[in-house]
């Protein structure tokens, strides 16, 4: 199973990167502005070895990671209150419904007032766009909890803090799970548009962004697939393992096969 | 004294139109170790009366007594399996599932393995210990659910339905398993069920709702010997005799 889908992700990359040398070698756009996969990857390693690319990854993630780990601790406990108690949801959900359509970006420059350039506008920025979704998620996912669970609970005699830990949590995890997941990929969205124009001199948005000056679109791709690289890393690797390990393994959804 | 006993239970609740009464007067008795089946046409109100007991629904009217107190409200005195596979917790394999009302009474974790065992030895499940509900099958789940239900030691059990979601032949099985339970453990069985040859199988007594309102319309004793034969003249003569009850006119 496991050599079958990374052949299958082997072959779904494969066959993108041939449309993209398609597209590179048609003439359509100058070859300095749209790069071959050969020097993409020369760029690529030439990042690797020289160091910038770790370290340009490693500030992004950083943000990255901060402000979603932020989200998760916020949005979580917001959404089970929300979907747990008419009060908390008669408060939230209006500011929810304000706040989640604002494009993040929108906020870049307010946050910059606020924190100047640098990590602490762009943490802002990817927090405020990742803890909408894990809201809304949680919130729906508390609110489908399958009634029949919180019965058996009670009549069981579980109060209302067992009953939270034990039931609501665990019987909303498909949809927590699946809000996290579309919060990283806001996160992620975020911090690279963040970096653009927040950032100082470091993190993938930023070195795309300044590629630019220098009409180094080698650069500029090999840095876009490294976002994709950690991207998919993190898809498989996180959540793809905590859902296998969790909801999978429970039967509370089809687990897909990696 | 009977081990359960209702009085005067009515359930009256507004819907659009009007008031409506769901039950009305529900008076009976069940005593310790008696096997209590409650028979009825959909929407008679059986469900709804075993909520009340369970204590997921206040009545408008009347009492409920366990060993002569009134009780209010759920607690762990009463033990409920119902009809649909879904009410165990897929996040806990077997086990814990049936630990779940241990940890509640705040049992030691050693404590509540033991316990847990012992009752999924009981409905045969003691290999399917670390097993998750989706694994199981139906008729599995539901002896989980059992033992679940059991493990707290509930003065009484509420069942309502329990195998009705299940194919026949599992049904069979299930229903000449649950008798052995009972007989092994004897627990109070309050038992729901709109199949008469069911209430007669497994009852010592059954007790017919009549719809709108839900109220008491016969009381029918089953003193047949077990393990019972379904094709004996006796056996369809009771079946009989309590059919005539609920298709009656009033």
């Amino acid at each position: 199973m496991r050599v079958r889908s990374t052949l299958g992700a082997l072959t779904s990359i494969a066959v993108a990167c041939a449309v993209w040398e398609g597209f590179a070698r048609s003439g359509f756009v100058a070859p300095a502005l749209a790069p071959s996969l050969e020097a993409i990857g020369a760029a690529f390693v030439r990042m690797v070895l020289s160091g910038t690319l770790l370290r340009h990854t490693l500030y992004t993630l950083y943000r990255v990671l901060f402000g979603f780990v932020l989200a998760g601790a916020v949005g979580v406990p917001i959404g089970i209150l929300m979907g747990r108690f008419r009060r908390v949801e008669r408060f939230f959900g209006p500011l929810v419904s304000v706040l989640m359509p604002i494009p993040s970006l929108a906020w870049v420059p307010v946050f910059i007032l606020w924190f100047g350039l640098g990590n602490a506008a762009t943490i802002a920025l990817v927090f405020y766009a990742a803890t909408f979704p894990v809201i809304v998620n949680t919130w729906t996912g508390v609110r489908s909890v399958n009634r029949l669970w919180i019965r058996s609970a009670e009549a069981m005699g579980a109060d209302e803090r067992a009953l939270f830990h034990k039931v609501v949590l665990p019987g909303a995890l498909p949809f927590v799970i699946a809000g996290l997941r579309q919060s990283f990929a806001r996160a992620w969205i975020a911090v690279v548009g963040g970096e653009m124009i927040a950032a100082t001199s470091w993190g993938l948005g930023w070195v795309i962004f300044d590629s630019k000056e220098f009409l180094r679109t080698d650069v500029m791709m090999a840095s876009l697939a490294a976002i994709g690289m950690i991207g998919l890393a993190f898809e498989r690797l996180v959540f793809g393992t905590f859902e296998r390990r969790t909801v999978g393994r429970w039967g509370m959804v089809k687990a897909v096969r990696g | 004294m009977h081990q359960i006993e209702l009085r005067n239970v009515s359930l009256e609740y507004n819907s659009a139109a009007s008031l409506v009464t769901a039950l009305r007067n529900v008076s009976f008795g069940v005593d310790a170790s008696e096997f209590l089946c409650v028979v009825g046409q959909s929407g008679c109100g059986k469900t709804t009366m075993l909520n009340i007991i369970a204590g997921f629904l206040q009545p408008t009217g009347g009492e409920i007594l366990i060993s002569g107190k009134a009780v209010k409200g759920k607690g762990l005195d009463r033990g409920i399996v119902f009809q649909d596979f879904a009410q165990l917790f897929p996040w806990r394999t077997a086990q814990r599932n049936v630990e779940f009302g241990l940890e509640m009474k705040g049992l030691a974790k050693q404590e509540r393995e033991e316990i847990a065992l012992r009752f999924l030895k009981l409905v045969n499940l003691e290999k399917f210990a670390r097993a998750y509900p989706h694994e199981l099958s139906g008729g599995m789940q539901q002896r989980v659910a059992i033992a679940r239900a059991l493990a707290y030691n509930p003065a009484v059990l509420l069942m309502d339905e329990p195998f009705a979601a299940l194919d026949a032949l599992t049904r069979e099985e299930m229903q000449l398993f649950l008798v052995d339970v009972w007989r092994e453990t004897r627990k109070t069985v309050i038992y729901v069920t709109h199949n008469v040859a069911e209430a007669v199988y497994l009852a010592d007594r059954v007790i017919v709702l009549s719809p709108h309102p839900g109220t008491v319309k016969a009381e029918v004793r089953v003193a047949l010997p077990r393990p019972r034969d379904i094709l004996s003249v006796e056996f369809l003569d009771k079946q009989k005799e309590i059919v005539s009850h609920i298709v009656a006119r009033k």
